[in-house]
């Protein structure tokens, strides 16, 4: 996948805002055929690296190519191969839906029965065709967020950003958007910014944490999750009756971290077994449970969740700020 | 060029889309009427002539065109839909050059509704046309100039009152400039240059040649530069708001 040239290249990039930077030397490169989630808690820089990048702002150092189009040198060659859905999915409230999207088509210069054919597509695509004589102003939020999408998609850009799409949707609409993401990927590049973190593991084929105008990780979904501290534990459910020392018993197993207890209600008991960097202990843990001959209701691996790597990667704000 | 169309037929269509539009071409054509017949005793004055029409253009148009001119960018600022606009593939002097040509058309059909009183003043005497036809062509500049004053101040902020303020009473400062109160203060003891110049830059004193029948080119490069450089500002302020 990563073998497909770059459709978007960015280098050195750094926004500042007085004495203030907000994007602080960002280096991406993200090739067709790849949905790259940008991740990052509030304020880290998401939104001000996707301005620069459709060249609503300048940066204030670095070098952006859109497509083989430089950013600051052609930037209407680099904005006619790039759709944008900005932060909150503004619109005209006035206009009807059928004459936004006209107007889009008409300044992008798709012509003729070209725009007939392309209207009628993304108006199939998003689902507009119910309201296409309302006034923006009038819709729901969700019919809003797809009038948004419809014009970032309506001159089939080769690349895509899209700066939190599935805000505010309710999960029907989520699904919908995520669905249709997914099937424009192939030979795009599509980079989306969310801070919710399933919708990262469910359309992104890469994620990029940034937090204070730095990328601080950079890598699959799964690789993300394996930084996870809870990356390989494993969950062990056995009836306390039979087990009730276990805490002590699964830390003396090799490569034990520490070992977490909940009591649950029906006499059982369920263990978190957390490994030392992530080293395999499923064999251990199930080892000792044949040796023990614990009768067993629930054993499984975890595969790290992305909330705590994103914790653990971004949660330093509070505690580093008061220090 | 086609880009500057497309927005010039968004935006027009922009006004006709809410009451804005229809709300002002009845004042207006209300306040035409009232000036002209009433204040400006257009009967009792016993001239083939459209002067009492034409002199009440600037105080009428220091209110209205500031009204018109003062969602061009701020409702966009407002919308957040700047950014999309901006996005576009179109320069952003296209966008400028747009809504500003949108905002004169506009004004344009508003004063070409006025021609029932060209008519009428022909059906009473003989008038000499050519004079009026300059009167509309002053007065048609004229607006412009109000107009991009107003659309600077629009791109300057989110709030459509504050822009309609800031350009009233910055019309308000160009209408006076050339009244021999506000000129009075300067002759004694300013130079002569300073005062011509003060004077030079008054909207009535080039509009008022223009009525008269004297179509001077200083007069028509005045309002010219006066629509270019307020559109250079407006340019220059969109760009600065973005950050």
């Amino acid at each position: 996948m990563r073998s497909s040239p770059a459709l978007i290249e960015i280098h050195g990039l750094s926004k500042h805002f007085g004495p203030f930077a907000a994007v602080d030397g960002i280096d991406l490169t993200v090739p067709g055929g790849e949905v790259l989630g940008f991740l990052g808690p509030n304020g880290a820089g998401k939104t001000t690296t996707m301005r620069m990048i459709t060249g609503f702002l300048a940066p204030s150092a670095g070098s952006i190519t859109i497509a083989g189009f430089d950013v600051a040198a052609a930037p209407l060659q680099a904005r006619q191969v790039l759709g944008y859905l900005p932060e909150g999915a503004p619109l005209y409230p006035d206009m009807t839906v059928a004459g936004f999207l006209g107007f889009i088509a008409e300044v992008r210069r798709i012509d003729g029965q070209r725009r007939r054919e392309r209207l009628d597509a993304v108006i199939d695509q998003v689902g507009l065709g119910d309201v296409l004589r309302q006034p923006i102003g009038t819709l729901s939020k969700g019919y809003k967020r797809r009038v948004g999408l419809a014009q970032a998609i309506v001159h089939e850009p080769r690349v895509l950003i899209l700066d939190e799409p599935t805000d505010g949707l309710d999960p029907n609409q989520k699904h919908e958007v995520r669905k249709l993401i997914r099937a424009m990927a192939r030979d795009r590049a599509i980079v989306i910014s969310t801070h919710i973190l399933e919708e990262v593991e469910a359309v992104c084929s890469r994620a990029v944490i940034i937090d204070r105008g730095r990328i601080i990780a950079d890598g699959t979904p799964d690789e993300l999750k394996a930084r996870s501290g809870y990356h390989n534990a494993v969950v062990l459910t056995v009836p306390r009756a039979q087990a009730g020392a276990a805490t002590e018993d699964l830390k003396d197993l090799p490569g034990v971290e520490r070992v977490t207890r909940d009591e649950l209600a029906d006499g059982y008991d369920r263990y978190t077994v957390i490994p030392t960097e992530s080293v395999s202990i499923a064999g251990a843990v199930s080892g000792l449970v044949r040796e023990r001959g614990w009768s067993v209701r629930e054993l499984y691996v975890l595969p790290g969740r992305l909330d705590d790597v994103f914790r653990k990667l971004t949660g330093h704000r509070q505690s580093g700020e008061a220090a | 060029m086609s880009a500057i169309w497309s927005i010039v037929r968004r935006e027009l269509a922009g006004y006709f889309a809410t009451p804005v539009a229809y709300v002002f071409i009845v004042v207006f054509l209300l306040l035409t009427g009232i000036f002209t017949f009433y204040l400006g005793n257009f009967f009792q004055r016993g001239q083939a002539d459209l002067l009492a029409f034409f002199n009440f253009h600037p105080w009428l148009y220091l209110f209205l065109v500031p009204a018109i001119a003062m969602r061009l960018w701020s409702e966009e600022h407002k919308a957040g839909t700047t950014e999309l606009l901006l996005t576009l593939p179109l320069p952003a002097y296209a966008a400028v050059i747009g809504k500003f040509l949108a905002g004169w058309i506009f004004i344009g059909i508003a004063l070409l509704l006025t021609l029932p009183i060209w008519l009428t003043v022909n059906w009473l005497g003989s008038p000499d046309n050519g004079v009026i036809v300059a009167g509309y062509l002053g007065s048609f500049l004229m607006a412009g100039g109000f107009l991009a004053i107003g659309a600077c101040f629009s791109g300057m902020t989110s709030n459509q009152v504050i822009a309609f303020v800031l350009s009233v009473v910055t019309c308000f400062l160009f209408i006076v400039a050339g009244v021999p109160i506000v000129l009075d203060l300067f002759t004694g003891w300013a130079p002569e240059a300073l005062v011509s110049t003060v004077a030079s830059l008054s909207f009535v004193s080039h509009f008022q040649g223009i009525v008269k029948g004297v179509i001077d080119l200083r007069d028509l490069v005045y309002f010219a530069s006066m629509i270019v450089l307020w559109l250079i500002a407006n340019g220059i302020v969109v760009e600065l708001r973005k950050g």
